[in-house]
């Protein structure tokens, strides 16, 4: 059985927009096109990339590639220890960090929420406090802290926490409001005061999600943990970014990989213990 | 069997089952105290490892209102110089002269000017750049689309590298390659863009509806094919939301990129830091903040509008 072409005709009057694409569609992507090439275009221009200077720095890349092998390994305890020591310090600067930054959170996020916080004009600007916050980059505020702090893990922590309140406060907010008031309603039924209705109430609806939010972040902080040092604060970033700069290539690879191993380890365990203690938990999300 | 007694006529369970109610709430009870007990004293002993690893506990000199050395505690010596540099950066603005002293502390704004625009186009590009490679390499790392094994794992773990990797660090070894400038910072972040935007766009195929890949298929379609009219029109929406949040996060990225040479803002903080200029600090700080602000607030307006005509049609 074939179309016949009166079929085809009727079936192009009933939906014109399958057969072909209005004019005014058209003319808007083409305009869309030529925008992002002219962008493009003037980008290329502006930062003066030539075929020949990419081809050059590919020719670098496979350079620095091939010294990634053999890969280097750390052979005596006292290069050994030193790298250990960085993997560590990212690990408590990500873990302090993500505690510290959770602890002051905690308690602002409340004053975010609209369902505890009924004065609009306060829980708007406190929201407002939270953009702010977190509209700075973790590196920048790393900078300020090492002229306070001194080069070192301190700084990075410090960092961390800082632009952790920010982010925490946020989403722990957002969790609040997305809790379900009858068992509040049950609490303040029972002659509960408002504290009470918050601790019995909201609190245990929104601590699987809390958790959750926690380990997810922390694994972020670890990824950015590890560059923090690259401006001093601390971790293995430091060890890396002075093996680039001295044109080590094949230790940082090994570093580079390294990271990547604990980045994958720290996935792994946080998904056993999101498992562990969540479960598949169909609660406030 | 326990729970065999019936309950008296008052609806009040028989003391034997309330004694056994007793005894498994209190076990179930010191069994709850018992978890808490060994996870609370971990989290203790982690945290203070971590302190200690931290510095926390570290001892620095300070010198005494009196001028003589002493030794304080990292922390409590720490604040009043952190509060000190904040005060610093804070430029001195008088009223009846607000415009003048205005000009003096924005007094590199055309530079700074030409450099914001710089951190904007190296996120347009990297932005680009990993749209492109994130599409092209989503479909072969999609479970469902991808075309065998070994290039699901090949591209999974191509994926995998560049985006663990942060792309400051790519920074550091493009700029080795590609020599300081805009150049270095574009190809960095569009690396690590590459990585992130693959891992989402590859999970939103993975949620596919297969049936119109299989209508292609069934019309003689090949896999482009099927992938074209299949796949695309379908994950579009998405594409589109993935890509402007990631633009946010890229000029986010692309504002600090400078401070290791590749080129955007990210270079006058660091010649601010080495000159101790520290009014220009506040001055970066403000024209970092409104950028990422209007940003995020066009790019939310523009996601809104879009998701909401995919909606609507």
């Amino acid at each position: 059985m074939s179309l016949t072409p009166a079929q085809i005709e009727a079936a192009r009057a009933r939906a014109p927009q399958a057969f072909e694409t209005p004019l005014s569609l058209r003319m808007r992507r083409i305009a869309l096109w030529t925008g992002f090439a002219l962008l493009t275009g003037y980008c290329l221009w502006a930062f003066d990339v030539s075929p020949l200077r990419i081809w050059t720095g590919l020719g670098r890349l496979g350079d620095v590639l091939g010294f990634m092998f053999p890969p280097y390994v750390w052979k005596s305890w006292a290069e050994f220890s030193e790298i250990l020591k960085g993997l560590g310090e990212t690990l408590s600067i990500a873990f302090l960090g993500t505690v510290l930054g959770a602890i002051v959170a905690f308690p602002l996020s409340f004053l975010g929420a609209k369902n505890i916080n009924r004065l609009n004009v306060l829980r708007l600007g406190v929201r407002r406090g939270y953009d702010v916050i977190r509209a700075f980059e973790t590196l920048i505020i790393a900078l300020i802290f090492i002229r306070a702090f001194g080069l070192g893990p301190l700084a990075g922590i410090l960092a961390i926490a800082i632009s952790e309140v920010g982010t925490f406060a946020k989403l722990f907010s957002e969790a609040i409001e997305n809790t379900s008031t009858r068992p509040t309603d049950g609490v303040r039924a029972s002659g509960g005061t408002r504290l009470q209705q918050i601790r019995f109430g909201i609190v245990p609806q929104v601590n699987p999600v809390i958790l959750s939010i926690l380990l997810y972040n922390f694994e972020s902080n670890v990824r950015s943990g590890t560059i923090l040092g690259i401006v001093g604060a601390g971790g293995i970033g430091f060890l890396l970014s002075d093996r680039i700069a001295a044109y080590k290539w094949d230790e940082a690879w090994s570093i580079i990989f390294l990271i990547i191993a604990l980045v994958y380890v720290i996935d792994y365990f946080s998904a056993l213990i999101r498992a562990r203690i969540i479960g598949n938990w169909e609660g406030v999300k | 069997m326990a729970f065999t007694a019936a309950p008296t006529a008052a609806g009040v369970p028989a003391p034997d089952r309330l004694s056994q109610f007793e005894t498994d709430f209190a076990g179930k009870r010191r069994r709850a105290r018992r978890a808490w007990g060994v996870g609370a004293l971990i989290f203790a002993l982690l945290f203070g490892f971590s302190a200690w690893i931290g510095d926390f506990f570290r001892v620095t000199q300070v010198t005494m209102p009196d001028g003589s050395r002493d030794w304080r505690w990292i922390i409590p010596a720490g604040i009043p110089r952190l509060g000190e540099y904040i005060v610093q950066t804070f430029p001195t603005l008088h009223w009846d002269t607000f415009w003048s002293d205005f000009a003096n502390w924005f007094w590199r704004w055309k530079i700074w000017l030409s450099l914001l625009l710089e951190t904007v186009l190296i996120a347009f590009m990297a932005t680009t750049l990993g749209v492109a490679g994130g599409f092209l390499l989503s479909f072969p790392a999609a479970r469902n689309l991808s075309p065998n094994r070994w290039v699901l794992w090949l591209t999974r773990r191509f994926l995998e590298i560049t985006r663990t990797v942060p792309d400051i660090v790519w920074a550091l070894i493009f700029v080795f390659c590609f020599s300081v400038g805009p150049l270095a910072g574009i190809l960095a972040i569009g690396t690590h863009a590459t990585g992130a935007l693959g891992k989402l766009y590859s999970e939103a195929n993975e949620n596919l509806d297969m049936r119109p890949l299989e209508g292609v298929r069934a019309a003689g379609g090949t896999w482009f094919d099927q992938i074209r009219y299949g796949a695309v029109p379908q994950v579009l929406p998405n594409i589109v939301s993935y890509t402007l949040l990631r633009f946010e996060l890229n000029v986010r990225s692309s504002s600090i990129i400078g401070y290791v040479g590749a080129g955007g803002l990210g270079q006058e903080f660091r010649i601010a830091m080495s000159f101790q200029e520290y009014t220009d600090l506040s001055a970066l700080f403000l024209i970092i903040l409104v950028t990422v602000i209007v940003i995020d607030y066009g790019s939310e307006k523009l996601r809104h509008k879009i998701i909401g005509l995919e909606e609507r049609t």
